[in-house]
C-alpha cells in the first residue's frame, strides 16, 4: 500500500506502508543508532514523535519480548527506508511490521530517509503526518486540508500520558551491592517520568529494590516510603511543561535524599534549581554522542535522546555546576549540585540501545546512597 | 593533551613488498600518517622497501629510503638520522615486528629514540599466544580452548583432549600463514609440523575449531587518556573459519541486536583499554549464532587491513588519528576532518551498508587451489557501498572485474540442483556463486544453511538478487519490474542481457548520497560519494555549492582491485595525477572501489566516488560531474578499459586518444605502425581457434609465445614448445577468456629483454630511463630481476632503444606516458609490446631517476611542453646515474596451494623491493637481501639441489662449480648429476620425488637445503614431478631459482666479498631534490 509523509513545510515523501494504515501526526525526529531499533520503538520519551531511522536497515533481526524498554511503542509513528521481512536472530519473535500492527503504529518504508534527515537537520525539528488516505499530489485539497492540524500539533501532557498510574515495586536481582553481600537491599524511589525498563535493571542488578512511582508523586508520597535514594527517569516532551512535578522535585530534593536524574530528570531539576531549558534545533538521538567530563578528563561515548538542553549558564553559580558537556556542540550533558545530594546527566547511562561506557554512573549512585547512609565513608 | 614537544623527528617503518595478507592498505596508513606527522611540523624519516609505494616519494617523507626491511639496515638508518622516535604500528606486521626487535634487542634505549604508541609488552600481550591467553583471562573474557605448543607431540596430544576438528595457528605470522583446519591426526601432523617451521618463535596454537560462528569484528581506538571509541564494527558473510581477508564482509553488523552489538563492543573496549595501546586495535570475536556465547579470537594491536576498510566504510581517517595519538594528541582534541565541526571522539554513524569483497588470484593461477580456510589467498579487495545490501553486492560483483554482472557463474548454470546441492560443501573463492545458484533453484534457506552457515539474513538477501534476476528472464519487461532491478542494483546492459528487452523504460538516473561519518547529522565538507536510486543528488547539490566553475574538471578513472598484474603501481600513478592536476589549476574527480589505497583517502581528489568502474557507473558520475575531460592512461587496464566508451559517448580523453590503444592492441594496426615507424619485430599471427593456433605455430616455427590480446600482467601467456601445449593452452584460454578478442602467438625470441617508459608531449619525448632484465625472454618482465641502467648494453642498443620509444611516441600520438618492451638479440632491438599508458615500473623509475614522470605527464596532457619542464627531452642525464637501483619481484607462492613457482612469460609476483647502490653487485646484494634472501654462510653438509632441463645443463654446470666453491655440497636429479659429473663437477644423485624413498623429499626435509635451481620444459600441471618438488620446497620456504639467469645473479651475490653492513644508505628524497635543482 502506498503512503506518504506530509512534512509541515509541504515536502511530500513517498513510500510503502508498514504497520496499519491511516493517517498520524506528530513531530518528526531522527535517530541515528545502527542498532537497537526495538529500544527505540518502545522508549517512552519518543510520546509524540515520528520517528525517523537513519540506518536503511531496519528490523534485520527482529523483535524479541526481551529487549523492550516498556510495555508499548509511544511514538505517533515510524520512518524506515527498508523494514526488514524476514528478520534472523536466535531471539527473534516477529517482525518489525507485525509489532507495529500490534501496537497500532502507522509507519512508512521506502523514504530517502538520508535526504528527510537533511532537512530536519537544516529546518529544525519539524511536524509531519504520514498518510495513507490519499496521495498528497494527486488531492492536493486533501493536503492542504491537513496542513492546519499538522502545523498546530504540539506534544502535551507528555509525561503524564506515559507515566505508570500506580506504583509497583521490582526486587534486586543481586545481594551483592559495591562489592559487598548485604542482608537488606539499598531501596531507590523511582519517579516514571517516562523511564525506560533498563533503569530498573540497572538498580536491580546493583542489588536495589526499586519502587516506581508516578510522575506526579508528592514529597510526602515519597516520604512514606522512606527510600535511600531517589531516582528521576528520562521523558518526553517539553520539560517546562511540568511544573507541577518540577515544584516536588523541589521538595524532594530539599530532604537531602541522594539524587540522579536522568534526561528528562535531569532538565527537570535544572528547572527546579531555577536555571532554564531550551529546545534544540533537532535535539540528540543517537548512540554515538561524546560527552566530556572536565573532572575525570575522559569523554564518553553515550547513548542519548532530546530535542531540549538545560542552559548550563542560567544555573546560579551557588547551586550546582556543569559536569559533562557535549563534545560536539558544547551543551550541557550533566549537572552536579552543592546544595543536594543530586547529580544528573542528560545522557542515557542505562543505554539500551547504546553504548554502556557510562553505566558506571549507577555505581556512583549507590555509592552516594551507602556513604548516607553511613555505610561507606564518602561517595 | 597537546603534542609532545620532545618529537621533532620520526622514523616511520613501511611494511616492505606488496604480498597476500600485507597489501597497498599499509601504503594508505603509511602515507596517511606521514602526512599527519609533516602538518604538525615533524621531520619524517621513512624506510620502505617498495619502490612502488606513495609513502616512499619524496613529497611524502623528508628522507626517504628505498632499503631492505632488516634490523640492521633500520639501525644504521637511525645512527645515520637520529631519530627522537619510532612509529611501529602503522607498517603492518612487518614494521611492528621489526620494531618490536629494536625495542627488545635494547637499541632504541641505546639510541636514545622512543617507541611511540605501544610498547613490547603490549604486543607481547596480543600476539603471543600464552600471554594473550592470560590476559583474556583476566578480564573474563571468553577464548576458545586452546594451547600454545612448541612440538608436534604436544599438539597430538592437546588435540586428543579436546577433540578434532582443530585449528592451528602459528605466532607471529601475518594473514594466517601456516595454519589451517584439521580434520584429523594426519592432517594435524603435516600443519602443525609446518606451523612450527614458519613461525619465528616456533610456536602454534592449538585450538578447538568453532566453524560455523559468526565471524564479528571491531575497530578500535584509545588514546592516553583512556578515551574508547569504536570506529567500525564489520560482520562476515562467511562464518567462522575462512579467514576475514577472504571474506565477504559487510559494514556495519546486520544480524545483530543491541544486546549482542553492545557485548561484543564492550569486550573490544576493555581488550584495548587492558593492553594500553595508544592508537588503533583490531577485535576479531566469534558469536554463536543461537546464543549470547562468544569468543574472543583474535585482537591486532596495529593498524591492519580491517582498519583501512573501516576507515573506508565510514570516512574515519583511522591511521591519521593514531598518528596524531601517537604524538600525544587525546581524541577530542582531535577535530573529525569529515565535518570539520566535531570532535574525533565519537562513534561513526553509518546510513548505507557496506559490502567488501575479496579479490583472488584464481583467474590466472588456474591450477591453484581455491579453497578457503584460514589462511589468506586474496591478492586484493573492493569495497561497494549502497542503501541496501542487495545494490552493494551488485556493485562489489561488478567492481571485482570477473567479467561478471550478476552472481550467476556459468560453470554453475550447468549444473542440477543435486550437483549444486553437493557442491555447496566446497568452500572456496566461488561459493558465493554456488550459493546464488542454489537459491535460484529453490534450495531450502536451511539446508544451505545447515551445510555452509551463512546466515539466514544473508540468504534471504541473495535470494532478492536471484528471483529478480529469474523474474527478468521471464516474462515482459514493465516499468515497475525495470525500477525494482536498478533498486537491486542491476545495470541496464543486465537488465537488457537478461530481458531482451531492446529498449527500456526511462529512469530517473543516479543519485550521489555523501559518506560523511555521521548519518547527516552534522553538515560534512567530504567529497566522498556513492550512487543510490534516489532521487536527491548530494554531489550535485555540493559541486553547485563549491565546485570552481572557472576550474577546468577531470575525471581520473583508478585501477581498482589489487591483482597480480595490477598492482600499487597504478594507485601511485592515479594519485600523482590527481595531486598534479590540483596544483595546475584543475579540479580532479577520483572514481575508485579499492579500499585500501591511497586514491581512496577522502582527500586525495577534490571528489570521490567510491564506486564501480563500468561504463553505465561511470556514465552517472560524469551526468553528475559534467567534466571537461577525462584521464585513463594511470589506471591500469582498469581504466584503459574504458577509453573506448569515453570515446562513445564524446568525453575528451587528456593525452594520447583511445585510438593509440587500439592500434597497439589490434594485431594487424599494429604491424601496420611498425612498418610506418621501420621498426622489426618477431613474425606473429592472430589466432581464434585450436585449428588457427596450430597452423600459425607450424608457420611461425616452435617455440612460440601466446597470450590474449587485451593482456594484464600476461594474463594466461605461456611458451609453447611444441603442439601439446598449444592445444592445452587454447584448452584453458577459451574457458577463461572471452574469445571476441583474439590470442595472439609470436615467435619466441631467445635474448635479453628490456623496458622503457617515456613521457611524450606530442612533439618531445624524454625518457627517464632504460631497464634491462635479468632473465632473458620468455619470463615476464614484471617478474624478472630489473636493472637500471642497463649493464651490459652497446651504445648502439641504448641509442637504438630512445631511437624506437620516440618514433613510437610520435607515430601513437602519445601525449602522456607511454611503455615499451624489446627483446635484444645479438644487438639486434626487436619490440615485443608497446602500451601507450602508464606502466608498473613508473614509480620505480621516477624514485630512481629523480624524474616526477606521472606529473610531467600530466603536464602534457594539459598542453604543457617538455621543453619548458627543467628536465630536457631525450635521454635523461644521457643515461648515466650516479646509482644501480634494482627491483628484485617478491612472490605469494607460500599462500598459494598448488601454483607451479616457475617462472615464465605469465606474471606471478605480487610485489617488488628495491636494492639501490653506487655499484651494479651491491645493488644486486640488497636487492636480494630485501627480498627475503639471507645468505647464510655455508655449514657443515649445507647443500644446493640442482634439476634442471637439458637446455639449461652446461650453464648449471658452471654455476655447481661455483657454489662447491662456496662449500656447498651439490645434489642433482638423476638427469642432472649425470651431467654435472660429465662435467668434473662433484653432484651426488637424489631420487625424483615420485621414485622410491629415501629420495628428493626426504633431502628437502632434512633442513640442510639452502637453495634449489630447479627449471623444467614445462611447468604448470600440478602433478608434475617437477612441480610437487617446487610446491614442497616452497611450503618449506626454501629458497626455489626457476631461471638460470637468476642463478647466476644469486650465486654471483653469494660470493660473499660485498658486506650490506658497509653499503651506502640512499636518501631517495635528495636524488629528487637534485634533479629538480637541474644538478
Amino acid at each position: 500500500m502506498q503512503s506518504y509523509l506530509i512534512l509541515a513545510n509541504g515536502q511530500v515523501f513517498r513510500g510503502q506502508s508498514i504497520g496499519c494504515p491511516g493517517t498520524t501526526i506528530g513531530e518528526v525526529v531522527f535517530a541515528t543508532g545502527m542498532v537497537g531499533f526495538e529500544e527505540t520503538l518502545t522508549d517512552p520519551s519518543y510520546y509524540g514523535q515520528i520517528i525517523t531511522q537513519t540506518y536503511p536497515l531496519i528490523g534485520n533481526y527482529g523483535m524479541n519480548s526481551e529487549d523492550v524498554e516498556s510495555g508499548k511503542i509511544w511514538a505517533k509513528g515510524y520512518i524506515v527506508r527498508e523494514a526488514c521481512k524476514t528478520p534472523s536472530n536466535f531471539r527473534s519473535e516477529e517482525t518489525l511490521d507485525a509489532f507495529l500492527k500490534k501496537n497500532g503504529i502507522i509507519g512508512i518504508e521506502g523514504v530517502d530517509t538520508r535526504s528527510l534527515t537533511r532537512t530536519l537537520r537544516e529546518s529544525g525539528v519539524m511536524n509531519g503526518a504520514i498518510t495513507t488516505e490519499f496521495d498528497p499530489d494527486a488531492e492536493p485539497e486533501k493536503k492542504a486540508a491537513l496542513m492546519p492540524a499538522i502545523t498546530a500539533y504540539a506534544v502535551t501532557e507528555a509525561v503524564a500520558t506515559v507515566t505508570c498510574a500506580a506504583p509497583k515495586t521490582f526486587e534486586p536481582t543481586t545481594n551483592v551491592i559495591d562489592g559487598r553481600e548485604v542482608e537488606t537491599p539499598l531501596h531507590v524511589a523511582l519517579l516514571d517520568l517516562g523511564c525506560k525498563n533498563n533503569i530498573v535493571r540497572c538498580l536491580q542488578k546493583r542489588g536495589c529494590r526499586v519502587t516506581v512511582l508516578p510522575g506526579t508523586a508528592t514529597a510526602a508520597e515519597l516520604a512514606a516510603l522512606n527510600p535511600d535514594g531517589l531516582m528521576l527517569s528520562n521523558g518526553p516532551g517539553d520539560p517546562a511543561e511540568n511544573v507541577g512535578i518540577i515544584a516536588n522535585i523541589k521538595q524532594m530534593l530539599d530532604t537531602g535524599i541522594p539524587t540522579f536524574g536522568i534526561c528528562l530528570g535531569h532538565q527537570l531539576t535544572a528547572l527546579a534549581a531555577g536555571a532554564k531549558t531550551c529546545k534544540l534545533k533537532y535535539g540528540h538521538r543517537g548512540a554515538n554522542q561524546p560527552v566530556t567530563s572536565p573532572a575525570k578528563q575522559r569523554t564518553f561515548i553515550t547513548s542519548q535522546n532530546h530535542g531540549y538542553a538545560v542552559m548550563a549558564d542560567t544555573l546560579p553559580e551557588t547551586v550546582g555546576k556543569m559536569s559533562y558537556f557535549n563534545a560536539n556542540d558544547g551543551t550541557c550533558e550533566g549537572m552536579d549540585y552543592f546544595k543536594w545530594n543530586c547529580f544528573t546527566v542528560q545522557f542515557h547511562p542505562e543505554a539500551n540501545g547504546g553504548p554502556k561506557d557510562t553505566e558506571f554512573l549507577f555505581d556512583e549512585f549507590v555509592k552516594r546512597m551507602l556513604a548516607a547512609k553511613g555505610v561507606i565513608n564518602d561517595a | 593533551m597537546p603534542k609532545d614537544p620532545r618529537i621533532k623527528k620520526v622514523l616511520v617503518i613501511g611494511s616492505g613488498p606488496i604480498i597476500i595478507g600485507q597489501a597497498a592498505e599499509f601504503d594508505y596508513s603509511g602515507t596517511q600518517a606521514c602526512r599527519a606527522l609533516k602538518s604538525e611540523g615533524v621531520e619524517t624519516v621513512l624506510v620502505n622497501s617498495n619502490p612502488a609505494t606513495i609513502m616512499t616519494d619524496p613529497d611524502i617523507a623528508d628522507h626517504v629510503y628505498i632499503e631492505p626491511l632488516t634490523a640492521e639496515v633500520v639501525e644504521r638508518i637511525i645512527e645515520k638520522e637520529k631519530p627522537d622516535a619510532i612509529l611501529p604500528n602503522l607498517g603492518g606486521q612487518t614494521g611492528l615486528n621489526l620494531s618490536m626487535e629494536l625495542a627488545r634487542s635494547g637499541f632504541l634505549d641505546r639510541s636514545g629514540v622512543r617507541l611511540l604508541a605501544c610498547k613490547p609488552d603490549t604486543i607481547d600481550r596480543a600476539e603471543d599466544r600464552q600471554l594473550f591467553k592470560d590476559t583474556m583471562e583476566k578480564l573474563h573474557q571468553p577464548i576458545i580452548p586452546s594451547k600454545v605448543v612448541e612440538n608436534l607431540d604436544d599438539a597430538l596430544n592437546f588435540a586428543e583432549i579436546i577433540g578434532y576438528p582443530v585449528i592451528v595457528r602459528p605466532a607471529f605470522t601475518m594473514g594466517g600463514t601456516g595454519g589451517g583446519i584439521c580434520e584429523d591426526r594426519d592432517k594435524l601432523h603435516e600443519i602443525a609440523t609446518n606451523g612450527l617451521r614458519l613461525s619465528p618463535i616456533h610456536q602454534i596454537l592449538v585450538e578447538k575449531c568453532i566453524s560455523g560462528w559468526k565471524e564479528i569484528e571491531y575497530e578500535v581506538m584509545r588514546d592516553s587518556k583512556g578515551n574508547v571509541i569504536t570506529v567500525c564494527n564489520m560482520e562476515n558473510l562467511d562464518p567462522v573459519g575462512i579467514h576475514t581477508g577472504d571474506s565477504i564482509v559487510v559494514a556495519p553488523s546486520q544480524t545483530l541486536s543491541d544486546k549482542e552489538y553492545q557485548m561484543l563492543r564492550t569486550a573490544a573496549l576493555d581488550i584495548i583499554t587492558e593492553l594500553g595501546i595508544e592508537g588503533g586495535c583490531n577485535c576479531q570475536f566469534a558469536l554463536k549464532p543461537d546464543s549470547f556465547e562468544y569468543a574472543v579470537i583474535e585482537v591486532n594491536p596495529r593498524v591492519s587491513r580491517s582498519s583501512a576498510l573501516a576507515s573506508k566504510a565510514t570516512g574515519y581517517p583511522i591511521a591519521k588519528v593514531a598518528t596524531k595519538i601517537a604524538l600525544g594528541y587525546t581524541l577530542d582534541e582531535i577535530t573529525n576532518d569529515v565535518t570539520g565541526e566535531t570532535c574525533a571522539c565519537f562513534e561513526p554513524a553509518l546510513d548505507y551498508v557496506v559490502v567488501k569483497y575479496p579479490k583472488w588470484p584464481f583467474d590466472k593461477f588456474v591450477y591453484a587451489d581455491k579453497s578457503l580456510g584460514t589462511q589468506m589467498m586474496a591478492t586484493g579487495e573492493v569495497m561497494a557501498i549502497g542503501n541496501s545490501f542487495e545494490h552493494a553486492m551488485m556493485k562489489a560483483v561488478s567492481s571485482t572485474e570477473l567479467g561478471l554482472d550478476t552472481m550467476t557463474l556459468p560453470d554453475f548454470e550447468k549444473l542440477s540442483t543435486e550437483e549444486i546441492i553437493e557442491h555447496l560443501h566446497v568452500q572456496d573463492s566461488e561459493r558465493a556463486f554456488c550459493v546464488y545458484e542454489a537459491l535460484k533453484h529453490g534450495v531450502p534457506h536451511d539446508t544451505i544453511y545447515d551445510i555452509t552457515k551463512i546466515d539466514w539474513w544473508f540468504l534471504d538477501k541473495l535470494q532478492h538478487l536471484a528471483d529478480m534476476e529469474m523474474a527478468l528472464q521471464n516474462g515482459a519487461l514493465t516499468e515497475e519490474k525495470y525500477l525494482a532491478a536498478k533498486k537491486l542494483g542491476f545495470l541496464d546492459k543486465t537488465i537488457q542481457r537478461l530481458s531482451g528487452a531492446e529498449t527500456l523504460p526511462a529512469h530517473p538516473g543516479a543519485a550521489f548520497k555523501m559518506v560523511d561519518t555521521c548519518a547527516a547529522e552534522f553538515a560534512a565538507k567530504t567529497p566522498y560519494f556513492y550512487s543510490t536510486c534516489d532521487a536527491d543528488n548530494e554531489a550535485a547539490q555540493f559541486i553547485a555549492e563549491r565546485s570552481d566553475p572557472n576550474k577546468k574538471k577531470v575525471l581520473v578513472f583508478g585501477s581498482g582491485p589489487i591483482r597480480i598484474g595490477q598492482g600499487i603501481e597504478f594507485d601511485y600513478c592515479s594519485v600523482h595525477a590527481v595531486w598534479t592536476l590540483k596544483k595546475h589549476g584543475c579540479e580532479a574527480v577520483l572514481v575508485n572501489n579499492n579500499p585500501e589505497t591511497v586514491s581512496t583517502d577522502f582527500d586525495t581528489g577534490d571528489r570521490l566516488y567510491f564506486d564501480p568502474l563500468n561504463p553505465e557507473s561511470v556514465d552517472q558520475i560524469i551526468a553528475t560531474e559534467k567534466p571537461d575531460g577525462c584521464l585513463v592512461q594511470f589506471g591500469g587496464q582498469t581504466a584503459i578499459k574504458l577509453a573506448k566508451h569515453m570515446d562513445d559517448i564524446g568525453l575528451p580523453i587528456l593525452g594520447t586518444p583511445a585510438d593509440a590503444i587500439d592500434e597497439a592492441e589490434d594485431r594487424e594496426r599494429f604491424d601496420e605502425l611498425l612498418e610506418r615507424c621501420g621498426i622489426p619485430r618477431p613474425e606473429g599471427r592472430t589466432v581464434y581457434t585450436l585449428e588457427e593456433a596450430l597452423q600459425a605455430a607450424r608457420e611461425v616455427g616452435y617455440p612460440v609465445l601466446m597470450r590474449p590480446s587485451y593482456v594484464l600482467g600476461g594474463q594466461n601467456m605461456i611458451v609453447a614448445y611444441n603442439s601439446a601445449d598449444v592445444t592445452e593452452y587454447m584448452g584453458v584460454i577459451t574457458k577463461h577468456v572471452d574469445m571476441s578478442h583474439p590470442v595472439l602467438m609470436d615467435k619466441y625470441i631467445l635474448g635479453t629483454e628490456c623496458e622503457v617508459d617515456a613521457i611524450c608531449d606530442g612533439t618531445d619525448y624524454l625518457v627517464p630511463g632504460i631497464m634491462q632484465q635479468v632473465e632473458r625472454t620468455g619470463v615476464h618482465s614484471g617478474d624478472s630481476i630489473c636493472v637500471y641502467p642497463p649493464y651490459t648494453f652497446s651504445q648502439k642498443v641504448i641509442d637504438t632503444l630512445v631511437d624506437y620509444t620516440g618514433r613510437f611516441a610520435r607515430e601513437l600520438k602519445v601525449v602522456g606516458l607511454v611503455n615499451v618492451q624489446y627483446a635484444v638479440q645479438n644487438d639486434r632491438v626487436y619490440v615485443i609490446e608497446v602500451n601507450p599508458r602508464s606502466s608498473r615500473t613508473v614509480p620505480y623509475i621516477s624514485k630512481v631517476t629523480g624524474v616526477p614522470m606521472v606529473d610531467l605527464a600530466v603536464r602534457c596532457t594539459l598542453g604543457e611542453k617538455l621543453r619548458d619542464m627543467g628536465y630536457g627531452t631525450g635521454l635523461w642525464r644521457n643515461g648515466q646515474s650516479p646509482y644501480t637501483a634494482i627491483k628484485v619481484p617478491v612472490y605469494s607462492f607460500l599462500k598459494l596451494h598448488g601454483v607451479d613457482t616457475m617462472l615464465g612469460p605469465e606474471m606471478k609476483s605480487t610485489g617488488e623491493v628495491l636494492g639501490i647502490a653506487p655499484n651494479f653487485h651491491e645493488a644486486m646484494m640488497k636487492g636480494l637481501v630485501a627480498a627475503g634472501y639471507q645468505f647464510k654462510t655455508p655449514g657443515p653438509g649445507s647443500c644446493v639441489i640442482i634439476s634442471v632441463k637439458d637446455s639449461d645443463k652446461p650453464e648449471a654446470a658452471e654455476l655447481a662449480w661455483k657454489l662447491h666453491d662456496y662449500g656447498y655440497k651439490i645434489y642433482g636429479t638423476p638427469g642432472t648429476a649425470k651431467f654435472l659429473n660429465g662435467q668434473m663437477v662433484p653432484c651426488s644423485v637424489v631420487r625424483q620425488m615420485s621414485e622410491a624413498r629415501p629420495n628428493v623429499l626426504d633431502l628437502l626435509e632434512s633442513g640442510l637445503v639452502d637453495y634449489i635451481i630447479s627449471t623444467s620444459p614445462h611447468g604448470r600441471d600440478p602433478h608434475r614431478d617437477s612441480v610437487k618438488f617446487r610446491r614442497k620446497a616452497t611450503e618449506l620456504s626454501i629458497p626455489t631459482i626457476t631461471a638460470m639467469d637468476t642463478a647466476r645473479v644469486l650465486v654471483d651475490a653469494l660470493r660473499g666479498d660485498h658486506d650490506i653492513s658497509e653499503m651506502e644508505l640512499v636518501d631517495v628524497a635528495a636524488l629528487h631534490r637534485d634533479a629538480a635543482a637541474g644538478k
